[in-house]
């Protein structure tokens, strides 16, 4: 059996005496695109977090490349982090930078690549996201909602990270550019055995891209498998989110295409 | 999955050049130079990449640029990796464009917008307190509509929450004056002249201006970052859609709280900066504190005190008018908000000192004993 990519243990976050998790399990093998599904504020924001040691877990553990998150030395630890990354619900684009310098950043930062091919990576993630590339000069607040999350995405794509976490990415976004969204998250994955981890409520989206569903409801995981294998569960949460009208006719479709 | 990583490597063999290892940003790390290299002095033009355990976009871009931009002819190119070099392809067609040279004439025209962007604040400054006045006379009539409770919110942060430290401030500066100038006074034998010179001093000069610059440095910014973070998370905007007035609702209260609490914190700020004196002196000069308090009023005429609570007032007035300015024009992102507190508080410590000067020279004739 291969070793997962990420795996959460016994996982439980409190906040305040509110408990959103209680003891979650979750392994992510490699190569995966898992879809994280749950109502509202069911704690997948929060979940994301803790995958990417923004939050600690009020108990249990979190596991990447099968290691402790927080295991080993400063170096071991940049390094682990380096080989994941996280496209936040709001953007969390560097208001300061522009688009350009956003995406660059991190290139800059792990100091590989000289300065003109920084440029041309800048240009590719751009086209990669379909942005123009006169949005490259652009500032954070002159974007709309739907363009800070593509310029998140390539920031987030610009380390070519093994593990990328999405929280809600076609949230905002047009449907064209959901669909070639669906289409560069598979390329990816082809190409680089990506693992992928999304929150998302577009059933397009979910139905075209994942390759297993996680479903978050009653503070656990209720169910982690195929999506057909998912909407068999006999569960209140699982019926309404997956066979309701709405639901069966965004499924067919992605089913027929 | 393939977790270990393995050396990107460059082989040639009877002029085949064929790519290994992972070619990706996190493998290339330390070899990306000798690739770099190895690659330029590559001669051969038959390519087979059949080879490579895995390629991402920088791997693809360096064998990208080493192939001039184009794909050999003679390559041997697996399925997986074609859409990238379509997607680099792609790119070379839409560039990103290279931001503009700074020349003389931008430095000119910085210099010149540096200027006008003075002018611009002055206006805007004017218009801010053209549109508080406006909406003063608007809500005389409506009393239930004074934002009453944002008042007494404001003032207890500027005011109640600031009295520890401006006394502990105060009371140092008391001390330390006092001290030094009894050195002096002793020498010349005019032992009792320190109550004037304290008393003067402090009460009339040295307590409005240093609550002043405490107060901008405390309340000042935290309204300019209030204001600022505001504008950034767009609440302003939700304030203005929902027909409330920014000026009543986030403009007027600090500025009301802050006129009444700073001849307030004057009043306290002088007292006690009066008592360190008072201590000091007792201690240095041995003036007992009976005799202190009672020279003070004889040596020190009561315009001064008005004197100080009036500067209080105008320059609480105008450090909230200041924080509030700034706090409006912040932009939507970090470096406007940090410029804009910054700007925020030297500009108000400066107007303050310049007033000031005005002050002095204004009420030269009154309250100064002859
Ligand atoms: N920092 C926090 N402090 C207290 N409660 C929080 C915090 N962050 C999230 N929560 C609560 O945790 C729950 C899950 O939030 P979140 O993970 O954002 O939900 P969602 O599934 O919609 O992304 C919510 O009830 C929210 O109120
Ligand atoms: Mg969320």
């Amino acid at each position: 059996m291969t070793t997962p990519v990420l795996s959460l243990r016994g996982l439980s976050t409190r906040f305040g005496s509110n408990w959103v998790h209680k003891g979650v399990d979750l392994d992510i093998p490699p190569g995966e695109v898992v879809s994280l599904v749950g109502g509202s504020g069911s704690g997948k924001t929060t979940l994301l977090r803790q995958m990417v040691g923004l939050l600690t877990p009020t108990e249990g553990e979190v596991r990447v490349f099968d290691e402790p998150l927080f295991a080993g030395s400063r170096e071991a630890q940049r390094q682990r982090r380096r080989r994941f990354a996280m496209c936040f619900q709001g953007g969390a684009l560097f208001s300061a930078f522009t688009v350009y310098e956003n995406i660059a950043f991190p290139l800059r930062e792990a100091g590989i690549a000289t300065e003109a091919e920084i440029r041309e990576l800048v240009a590719l993630k751009l086209t990669m996201v379909e942005l123009l590339p006169s949005h490259a000069a652009l500032m954070p607040a002159e974007l709309s909602g739907g363009m800070i999350k593509r310029v998140a995405l390539a920031r987030a794509l610009a380390l070519e990270p093994e593990l990328l976490l999405l929280d809600e990415p076609t949230a905002g976004l047009d449907p064209t550019r959901s669909a070639s969204f669906v289409a560069l998250i598979r390329d990816l994955q082809q190409q680089l055995g990506l693992t992928v981890v999304l929150v998302t409520h577009d059933l397009d989206t979910l139905a075209a891209l994942s390759s297993k569903v996680a479903v978050l409801a009653e503070r656990r995981i209720l169910a982690f498998d195929s999506l057909e294998a998912v909407m068999q569960v006999d569960h209140p949460f699982i019926q309404e989110f997956f066979l309701s009208e709405r639901s069966a006719r965004a499924l067919a479709r992605a089913q027929g295409a | 999955m393939a977790d270990a990583i393995r050396t990107p490597e460059l082989h040639l063999s009877e002029g085949c050049l064929s790519p290994a290892g992972d070619w990706t940003l996190l493998a290339l790390g330390s070899h990306a130079n000798r690739l770099r290299q190895e690659l330029a002095a590559a001669k051969a033009n038959r390519w087979d990449l059949s080879a490579l355990t895995r390629l991402d976009s920088f791997g693809a871009l360096l064998l990208w640029r080493a192939w001039g931009g184009r794909l050999p002819a003679d390559m041997v190119l697996p399925d997986g990796y074609a859409t990238q070099f379509e997607r680099l392809a792609a790119m070379d067609e839409a560039p990103v464009p290279h931001p503009p040279r700074v020349g003389v004439v931008d430095v000119v025209a910085g210099l010149g917008g540096a200027l006008l962007g003075l002018f611009a604040h002055l206006g805007d400054f004017l218009a801010l307190i053209g549109r508080l006045a406006l909406d003063c006379l608007h809500l005389l009539g409506r009393p239930r509509n004074w934002p009453l409770k944002e008042f007494s919110a404001n003032l207890y942060k500027v005011g109640v929450k600031a009295m520890p430290v401006s006394a502990l401030v105060g009371f140092l500066i008391g001390v330390v004056l006092s001290y030094l100038s009894a050195l002096q006074l002793k020498a010349f034998g005019a032992d009792i002249f320190i109550v004037n010179i304290l008393g003067l001093g402090i009460i009339r000069e040295l307590g409005p201006v240093l609550v002043s610059v405490l107060v901008a440095g405390r309340s000042g910014s935290a309204m300019t970052a209030q204001l600022g973070v505001m504008r950034v998370t767009e609440e302003v905007d939700a304030l203005t859609v929902m027909g409330i007035s920014n000026y009543i609702r986030l403009v007027l209260p600090k500025v009301m709280a802050l006129s009444v609490a700073m001849p307030l914190l004057v009043l306290w700020t002088s007292a006690v900066a009066l008592v360190g004196g008072m201590m000091s002196a007792e201690l240095q000069l041995g003036l007992s504190y009976g005799y202190f308090i009672e020279t003070l009023p004889k040596v020190v005429p009561a315009a001064n005190l008005f004197i100080a609570l009036g500067k209080g007032a105008v320059f609480g007035v105008l450090i909230a008018l200041v924080a509030c300015h700034f706090g409006l024009r912040v932009k939507p992102n970090t470096e406007s908000l940090s410029a804009n507190t910054t700007a925020s508080v030297v500009t108000s410590i400066t107007l303050v000192i310049l007033v000031d000067a005005v002050f002095a020279i204004a009420t030269r004739s009154i309250g100064v004993p002859l």
